[in-house]
């Protein structure tokens, strides 16, 4: 069982701190780390390796400080990673990104699935596992929530939507874009983290891709942002005290008014 | 480019029209109006009742593309990608709309990358720019830190999805009249790889948290499993569902599907109502636009409260109970 799972670096946000003059994202000082939700991607993919064999690879595309992100897979139980890299590949949307992955994984061949995170937790697009699938012309599950069983020619899977599970069964190779229930992801081990240090993660550019042009970067994105705002969501909401008997009377009855008057229910 | 109309993608289940197939019509009529052409629903499905159908007329489509087939009774990406890329190469619209449900944020990105047009997920405002006849894409990202707009300026179809509930739909309009134009479905679209052996319905009490008007979540401050129940009660009071932070769902206190923030769903229910969650920014990410937000929560310092409409800062357990106690005895209006 050979498992390419493309990654992504992100910004860690929960320590995300906006500049209250400009309104931006202070980003100095900001950790980066792989996306969360794609580590349940790397969970499974070595699950499935440590039952079945193979290999597992992982990806991304993203400047040379994303190497980090690869050995940090490694580190967790992954083989090997590659990193493509490049300024033409600067701007990308997810059609421009989807297309970049999937070429990469074209190239690198022998593979019978491909697993994803349900989507970065940056862009929050969701939409880069599914184009890949597209690009490769590979049978397509998002969301899925468990494994159900594999073989060398099928997997079935629960995908989890939105008013239960749908249990299907796709031929291989396949790609899968999976949820958090998947998985419980472990973390890297000390021989993992040194074994990560030691391995070379070659850099692919487009000279390796040989790629167009006018498919990369910004030239090859059909979307373009054209304005950023900062949205504002504070609310100046009343507060109550209830901390006595009197209070926490007063401050449920001012609650259901509150419900009462805004017609909620 | 020479493209042509604003298409809707309608989606059902068991024979039945979802509501935010109306919802997507109510966002594509503003549109239509403003490009001054047309509205269409495209509808793959299997066995719609005419009169069903019709309210897709009567909510605002000018014109209906009806794919209804055995074979696209349930949604499998390939199946409905082919048949829909067949429509968009035969009528060549100018904008698709679909809902960010599980499958129109399945099928757009798969057939986005096939035709190579632009798409925007997520969006929550949709407009026009007059001169370009452009679309507006508006959506939050960097977990609701930014709003950024998205354009398409060179390519055709522009392609959006947009969050279930964040629209009405429109009225029923009996007046209003369209076209439905029956699509027999070509047996080569049919991609046959991937098949749907099963389902598993959720139970009563896992009730989809996005497709509701109230939610009711608990996190940390509730202590242990068993409080849940707190939460729970207050949910059947109030008539929502029960959502809960990461945390709660980390300690198996509740299943992930009940999950609220960046590493789960994303709710705008008319009320939400947090207990015990203090609000990291990954948990107001998942729930910060919704309409009104009810906080209780122990410290006065919480984030929540920054977003909150409406806030008690006291202990949960001394006050949930009382409030269940006084909901149980019809306090609220318009209870059913």
């Amino acid at each position: 069982m050979n498992i390419i799972i493309p990654i992504k670096q992100v910004p860690e946000t929960s320590n995300v701190k906006m500049d209250k003059k400009t309104g931006t994202i202070i980003r100095k000082g900001i950790e980066s780390i792989i996306n969360p939700l794609d580590l349940y991607a790397i969970e499974v993919g070595i699950q499935l390796k440590e039952e079945h064999g193979g290999t597992v690879k992982v990806i991304t595309m993203g400047p040379p400080s994303a190497e980090k992100a690869l050995k940090e897979a490694i580190a967790m139980g992954c083989d090997d990673g590659i990193l493509v890299c490049g300024k033409e590949f600067a701007g990308s949307d997810t059609w421009a990104t989807s297309y970049v992955l999937a070429s990469t994984i074209k190239k690198m061949g022998n593979y019978d699935l491909i697993l994803t995170g349900e989507r970065a937790t940056d862009g929050d697009t969701g939409q880069v596992g599914p184009g890949i699938a597209s690009f490769l012309n590979l049978s397509l599950a998002t969301y899925t929530s468990k494994i159900v069983n594999l073989n060398s020619e099928n997997i079935i899977i629960e995908r989890l939507v939105e008013d239960g599970y749908e249990i299907l069964k796709l031929p291989l190779p396949s790609l899968l874009t999976v949820v958090k229930e998947i998985s419980y992801p472990r973390l890297p081990t000390l021989r993992g983290k040194q074994r990560a240090r030691k391995t070379i993660i070659p850099k692919w550019t487009n000279e390796k891709l040989q790629l167009k042009q006018e498919n990369l970067g910004l030239n090859g994105s059909p979307t373009r942002v054209v304005k950023i705002n900062h949205p504002k969501v504070f609310r100046k909401g009343k507060i109550f005290q209830a901390n006595d008997e009197d209070s926490i009377n007063e401050s449920i009855g001012q609650m259901i008014k509150f419900i009462n008057e805004k017609n909620l229910l | 480019m020479n493209c042509q109309g604003v298409w809707t993608i309608a989606e059902a289940d068991q024979g039945k029209i979802r509501d935010v197939s109306f919802e997507l019509l109510t966002r594509g009529r503003k549109l239509a109006d403003k490009l001054r052409t047309e509205l269409v629903s495209v509808l793959m499905s299997n066995h719609i009742e005419s009169n069903n159908i019709q309210e897709l007329i009567f909510r605002g489509a000018d014109k209906i593309y009806l794919v209804s087939d055995s074979k696209l009774k349930h949604f499998i990406v390939e199946n409905y990608a082919n048949v829909l890329e067949d429509l968009i190469k035969k009528y060549r619209p100018e904008i698709i709309i679909a809902a960010a449900t599980t499958s129109g944020r399945t099928l757009m990105p798969y057939l986005a990358i096939k035709i190579k047009a632009g798409l925007t997920a997520d969006c929550t405002d949709l407009d026009i720019e007059k001169e370009t006849r452009n679309l507006l894409q508006t959506r939050p990202a960097i977990g609701g830190n930014i709003l950024a707009t998205i354009k398409t300026p060179k390519y055709r179809p522009q392609m959006s999805t947009v969050r279930p509930k964040s629209t009405k739909p429109a009225p029923i309009d009996r007046n209003r009249t369209g076209e439905i134009i029956n699509v027999p479905l070509k047996p080569e679209l049919i991609d046959g790889r991937v098949k749907r052996i099963g389902f598993r319905k959720n139970k009563q009490e896992d009730a989809n948290i996005q497709n509701v008007n109230i939610v009711i979540a608990g996190g940390r401050g509730l202590k242990k499993k068993d409080n849940f129940s707190l939460i729970k009660e207050l949910s059947q009071h109030l008539g929502g569902a029960v959502g809960a932070s990461r945390d709660a769902v980390d300690r198996s206190w509740i299943s992930y599907p009940h999950q609220v923030g960046l590493s789960g769903k994303t709710v705008i229910p008319k009320l939400y109502v947090a207990i015990g969650i203090s609000g990291a920014i990954q948990h107001l990410a998942g729930m910060k636009t919704a309409d009104n937000i009810i906080a209780i929560n122990n410290d006065p310092e919480a984030p929540i409260f920054k977003v909150a409409n409406f806030g008690i800062v006291g202990d949960l357990f001394e006050i949930l109970p009382k409030l269940n106690e006084r909901l149980s005895k019809e306090e609220c209006n318009d209870r059913k």
